[in-house]
This record gives structure tokens, sequence and C-alpha cells, in this order.
């Protein structure tokens, strides 16, 4: 859909005169779909902040932010070592090691946007009343996604899981506060939302549509079942948690099927499993708890309805040593020196 | 469970309390004034008491009118046994509410002359003070109503129901002089599908004692569902419907989950003329918030730990009270573990308790609260309370000495933040509340400070020219 007008909008910045600073800034920061999202992320963030009394906090960002750095800084460095020792045995010659170029090597392909991607939800969404809580769910969150994989294929959404984790620990210590955003501000916060991700060429807009449809039709079946008013389905709809979920969570790339037929029946599973959570067992972060359930299903779907695997890469540089969609490393050039 | 009372105009104003002795408080101001809840016609007063899924509801009324009008429907999940239904002493509901009503303080300046020598003040703390007939089910099994269950509980006979269709159970009720209004089939529908059952209530006169005041009506019961059922309440109601929650759990404060929560705008400074208004101020306050809010916001009045207040607007319930309201953790586990916060001049309870109340504040309608209140409880156990302060000012010869004469162009402009403060918390104009300054003896003239003073530029202050 971005694809559709994404020349337009370039050729209009250029035609407004504003092709030295306008296209360029825009240029840099559309590199990356995921700069798209930390500043729509950013963006809610601030909005939550601002407009309530119980809103997200620095602090806790920053907990979390040194949470998932760390446990990312700690994933790289193992995941360079392994690849580095997967190298020494497979009896390649090939000695021009990342590892040696030192604490370069050693952090090559360090992923700090996507930990500050998860690090900015769980501020978001996740409370509680010590910061050790976002701390030890955003290392948590980080280190699920180096620890818990299948076929090179990381499980469980980060954020997700870490929520999930620190308030199925933390009991009332740590919660999900789904109804603390006006309603000016949840209307300002979709648009943010939807704008981040038809501008993020992350392609997963199909996710959250599919989400978002699947669970306002179990809203709207079950209000026209008991006979309740619109405007209960509607009320229900403008949630702040459901908008970061739909938009930046499920929609996650890495921990979602790779074929659009899959991903939308995944997403549409997330929403019957979320709503009979939260109707039979009145659980408050309901999606969360789905996602989190249901993250097992996508390897499955995977295998059944395989398609081309999704990397995260600048639009300049690809990333160093990809692997392949069976996790293995792509074979580099065999040298044999004289 | 809403209480919800659907018989004729039942009026269900909260009690009116008499002042407490002032009490002397860590801010070394003087507590002066809570906020007459009387002031909110037609508001409910509804006691939660949360411990994991186990729940005691207490709901009060206020009911003052013909006691045989009186009537409560309320959805119940489950058939409560007997011994789960009590009827409370009404006083603790005042208690409750005395407790956590949001109050005003008042200090006074010194002497300006004297402060040079003045040493800080120091907290001064005060010691704590001191059934029915054949012929009803027969007919009540023609329309699909089933009597589950009925019980005689106080002055109260009480009926838990089940139906089939809300036809059915809508007209049994109108039969049985349960007058229910109409637009109520879709909302008693709902709760049906959900396999709700309707708990209903009326006095038997002849177990009243023809006092005017009913007293509580109590359920412990145990659901995952922390909710308020509150539909009922908007079908027939003319205008707007005033709730009061009073949530205690062990964890810590209680937060709506589909309805946003906002504190009441709190510890501003306020004219001294407040003090004879404060149900006023009170009232008006919250209607302008309300209003800020689009009336989409539950209000919260105060979160603290039970064991202690500062300043209290009412000593804190003592463990017998707090056992009656349904506290069932008590009494269970290590107990006088809990050392009270060992800050000077706070007032504690009598005994230390392992409790925190949130009280909620809510004004809704159908439109504004389509769905019930969902609940939930959190780990937060940061204190909040809505405090309003007065400060008197120093009155004397402002010209004695230039202390005092600083001190009275101070005053000036304090009287001016204040008289904006009140004009932003109640919407009320600007204009009338600086007239009753004035006439009250709050300003520029008042304290010999020339009227109007042109404010000094930063840099005529800067050099003294």
């Amino acid at each position: 859909m971005y694809a559709l007008f994404r020349p337009h909008l370039v050729c209009f910045l250029r035609d407004m005169g504003l092709r030295t600073n306008a296209t360029r800034l825009f240029r840099a920061v559309n590199q990356d779909a995921r700069h798209w999202q930390i500043l729509a992320l950013s963006g809610l963030f601030c909005i939550s902040f601002v407009t309530s009394d119980f809103s997200a906090r620095p602090f806790a960002l920053i907990a979390a932010i040194i949470g998932a750095m760390s446990a990312q800084l700690i994933g790289t460095v193992w995941m360079n070592a392994r690849k580095e020792e997967r190298r020494a045995t497979s009896g390649s010659y090939w000695r021009g090691s990342s590892l040696e170029a030192g604490a370069v090597g050693w952090l090559a392909d360090f992923q700090w946007k996507s930990a500050l991607i998860t690090s900015l939800s769980l501020s978001i969404l996740l409370r509680a009343n010590s910061l050790w809580f976002w701390l030890a769910a955003g290392f948590i969150a980080i280190s699920a996604k180096f620890l818990v994989r299948y076929h090179g294929k990381h499980i469980f959404n980060p954020a997700c899981i870490g929520i999930v984790t620190v308030s199925l620990i933390g009991g009332s210590a740590a919660w999900v506060s789904p109804g603390q955003w006006g309603q000016a501000p949840i209307f300002a916060a979709f648009a943010i939302g939807f704008a981040a991700l038809v501008l993020s060429s992350a392609k997963r807009l199909d996710i959250a549509l599919g989400f978002l449809v699947g669970f306002a039709a179990m809203l709207f079946g079950r209000a026209f079942y008991l006979g309740d008013p619109i405007a209960i389905p509607i009320h229900q709809l403008q949630s702040g948690a459901l908008l970061v979920f739909a938009f930046f969570m499920i929609t996650d790339p890495r921990s979602t099927p790779d074929s659009r037929i899959a991903r939308i029946l995944f997403a549409f599973a997330v929403a019957a499993l979320a709503a009979w959570l939260s109707w039979e067992h009145h659980l408050r972060g309901a999606m969360l708890y789905a996602l989190a359930a249901l993250a097992l299903l996508s390897p499955v779907l995977d295998r059944v309805l395989p398609a081309r695997r999704f990397e995260w890469t600048s639009k300049k540089e690809t990333s160093n040593g990809p692997e392949t969609s069976r996790g293995g490393l792509r074979p580099r050039p065999h040298i044999v020196r004289a | 469970m809403a209480l919800k009372h659907l018989a004729g105009a039942c009026a269900l104003g909260l009690t009116s309390f008499a002042l407490s002795a002032p009490a002397a408080s860590a801010f070394c101001g003087f507590y002066v004034a809570k906020a007459d809840t009387d002031l909110f016609n037609d508001a409910s007063k509804v006691v939660l008491v949360r411990d994991d899924e186990r729940t005691v509801i207490t709901m009060a009324s206020d009911y003052r009118g013909d006691a045989n009008e009186f009537a409560m429907v309320v959805p119940v999940v489950d058939i409560p046994l007997r011994e789960q239904i009590n009827v409370a002493n009404p006083a603790l509901v005042d208690h409750l509410d005395e407790y956590t009503a949001p109050r005003l303080v008042e200090y006074y300046d010194e002497n300006p002359c004297e402060m040079r020598y003045r040493r800080d003040m120091v907290a001064m703390s005060a010691p704590p003070e001191p059934v029915m007939e054949s012929a009803m089910m027969e007919e009540a099994e023609d329309l699909g109503v089933t009597i589950e269950a009925e019980y005689e509980v106080g002055e109260y006979d009480i009926l838990i129901l089940s139906a089939e269709e809300s036809d059915g159970l809508i007209t049994w009720l109108n039969q049985n002089e349960y007058r229910i209004p109409d637009g109520a089939e879709e909302v008693v529908d709902a709760y049906l599908k959900r396999g709700m059952k309707f708990f209903v209530a009326k006095v038997n006169l002849e177990r009243h004692d023809g006092s005017s005041m009913l007293r509580p009506i109590q359920v412990a019961y145990e659901d995952d569902n922390f909710m308020l059922p509150i539909r009922l309440g908007t079908v027939n109601a003319e205008g707007k419907q005033e709730l009061f929650v009073f949530a205690i759990t062990r964890e810590g404060r209680v937060e709506t989950t589909n309805y946003r929560t906002v504190k009441l705008p709190s510890n501003m400074d306020v004219p001294i003329f407040v003090k004879d208004e404060f149900g006023e101020f009170y009232k008006a306050m919250f209607e302008h918030q309300t209003e800020k809010e689009n009336g989409k916001a539950v209000f919260m009045e105060y979160a603290w730990d039970m064991s202690w207040c500062d300043p209290c607007a009412a000593n804190p319930l003592s463990r017998s009270e707090l056992r009656e309201l349904g506290v069932m953790w008590l009494d269970e586990g290590p107990q006088n573990d809990i050392q009270p916060m060992p800050r000077p001049g706070i007032r504690p309870g009598p005994q230390p308790v392992d409790a925190f109340v949130t009280r909620l504040h809510v004004r809704y309608d159908g439109e504004s609260f389509p769905e019930d209140l969902n609940f939930q409880v959190t780990g937060d156990r940061e204190n909040y309370q809505g405090r309003y302060v007065l400060r008197h000012p120093w009155r004397g010869d402002y010209g004695q000495c230039e202390e005092a004469g600083q001190y009275a162009e101070t005053l000036v402009s304090r009287w001016d933040t204040e008289a904006e403060s009140l004009a932003k918390l109640t919407g009320w104009e600007l204009e009338e509340i600086k007239q009753k300054m004035a006439d009250g003896g709050f300003s520029a003239s008042a304290v010999g400070v020339s009227e109007p003073k042109p404010k000094k530029n930063w840099w005529q202050r800067l050099w003294g020219n």
C-alpha cells in the first residue's frame, strides 16, 4: 500500500521546493521501517505521559531500555561467538571473521532499534510498583528472542512475552492499564499507529487489520447476541492497549507467520482467543495472553503454508551474514590457499 | 452488582455528618472541613472489598422515603447462600465516606517581622481520638421465572431469581411491585444471557423497626470478574446517576479498566471564603472536572493506606469496622507484623491494618458509560487525597518593617493565584471570585498596597531603580 504512494510523496516534497532538507530527512527516516515505529511509539509515549494521571513514566522507559539493551548486548555477543565457532568447526579456512575486528566484530548486527521498540511498547503498556519490573520485562523480552527460537526465527513477540511473564510472576505488583486513554488521545493515537504502519515497509498491515476486523467482529457479534446497544462494542474498541497491540505488537514480522493467508488466520485466532479469555475468564490483558499462547502456532503455520522469510534490513545495507530460512548459515566461499 | 433503586422516587442521597473536632496535623495546618457528600442527590455508595476472587459488596442507600416503596434489583453471578448475605450498620459506610472525603486544611501565616527569628515549625501530633406464598411461585413459573432462593435478612425480604426471558421476569417483577421502568428489557436480557441471576430485595414492614434509615445489604461471593453492573441504573435515569465506590484491597489502588480513571485535582491553595462553602466548592469542582473529561471519566478522590491519614477527615476505621465491612484477611496469616508509618504527626488508626482504600466517584448515564464498570486491583500504593489549602494571612501593620511591606505584596499576588486556581477548578467567574475575596478583605487595597500596582519589569527589579 505504501509502495503505491511513496514515489508520489517524494515527488510531492520535491515539488514543494524542499528537495534538500525535507526529502533528505524523509529518506533518512524511511531507510528503515523501524524508524517509523520508533517515532510513532515515542509519540504514543508522549500522549500517555501528558494526558494520563497513571501514565507511562520516563523512568520506566529508561529501566526497560537498560533491561532490553543489556539482553540484546549479551545475545548479540553470544550469537556472534556461536557463528564464529561454527565457522571455525565447519572446516572453512576463511578467517576473515568479524570477531577479529574487536568489539565492533563482537557487536556486529546489534539490533538496538528492535530493542528500543520493545522498550517503548513495554513502558506504554506495562504498569508496576517498582522499576525492577520494567527492567526485568525488557531483559526477559529480548532474552526470549535469542533463546526461544525455532528454525532461526524467534517464537514470541518480545514485548508481549515480557509483559506476560512479569505480570504472571508479579501478580498485582505488575499490571496492564488498558483504560487510561482519553477519547481524543485515543483517536490521535490510532491515527499515529495507522500512519506508522502504512509508512513502514514492514508490509504487515494485513495482520493488524485482520486482528482488528476479527476482534471487532467478535465484539459486535457478542453485542448482537446479548442485545446490547452498539455503543458498547464501540466503547470497547477505544482502548489504548488494543491499539498498541494491533499496530505494534501483533504486526512484528519476526514472530508471525510468513505467508499472508497464515498471518490472517493467525490474527483471527488471536482475536478469538483474546475475546474468549476476556469474556469467560475476565482477564484484563487478554490480548497479550492470547498472543503469547498462540505464538507456538506460528511455526506450525509456517510449515503448512511456507513463504519467504522477512528480514529487518536497512535499505542501504544488508545485514551481516544473513541466516538462511532454515536457520543455518549461508555457505561461505571456500578458499584454499596455494 | 449494581445498586439501583427502581421503585418510585428513591432518593439515594448520602448521609450528612457532623464535623469532627479540628485536630492538628503533620502539615502544620488545621483540618477544618470535609466535603459533605449529601450534596449529591441520588447517589449510591458501594463498598467493594476484594482479595483475589473473594469479594464482599456493601450496598448502601440513604433512602428516607416510605419503606414500602423501597426496592432493589441487582444482577448477581451466582445464587448466594443465606450465610453469604448480611445487613450492616449504616454508620460503617458513613465512617468510610467521612474518612475518604476531600478535605480542607488551613494554615496561619506568622508575623513577617518575627519570621527572621522563627525556627522551623515542628509538626504537632494529636493523639487518636478516642417470603413467599405458593401463589407467587406458580405465577413465577408461568412466566418462566424461577425463584432460586428466598431469604429473610434483617428488615429485608430477599429473592434470587433466574429467568429464561427478560419479558417474563419484568412482568413478574412489576406484578410484585418492583416497578421496573420501560426500556429495561434489553439490559435485563443481556444479563440473563450471560447466565446472571437477579437479587431483589424489599423491606418487610413487619420486621422493619420504623426507623427512617434502611441498613446496607452485604453479599459475600467469589468471582474472577471484578466488576460493578451499573447498566440497570441508566435505564430510568432522569439525568445522571451519582455513584461512590470505596474499594478496599490488600495490594493497592483499584482502577477501572474499561474507563479512564482520573485524579481529582488536589493540593491547591484556595481563597479563605471556600471554608464557608466547601460543599458548594466540591460540587462545582466535580461538575467542572467531569465536563472537562466529557463526562467519561471515573474520578479517584482518595487512595490511602488505611492504617493512617494525614490530615484526617475522620479517624481511620477500626479493625472491627473493617471486618464488618468484609475485610476478610485481617485475621488470616501473621498478625501485628505491619508497623504504622513511623512519621511524626500522623494520626494512626487504632491498630495498623493491611488494607488500602480507593474512593472512586462516578457520574454516569447510559450514553457516557454504556458498559458496566470493570475494575482491577493494582500494586500501586501511592497515597493520594483530595486536599485543598487555606492560608490565613497575617494581619497587622504592614509598614512595621521592610519584610512586612514585602509580605503584603506577596499576599496580593498569592490571592490572585488563589482566585485563578479556584476559577480553574470550579469554572466560577474569576471576577466574581475576586469581588468576593475583596469583600472579605483579601485585596490589594485591604493590605494597603496601592492598586493597581503595575508589575515591575525584571530589569527594574534587577537594579532596584
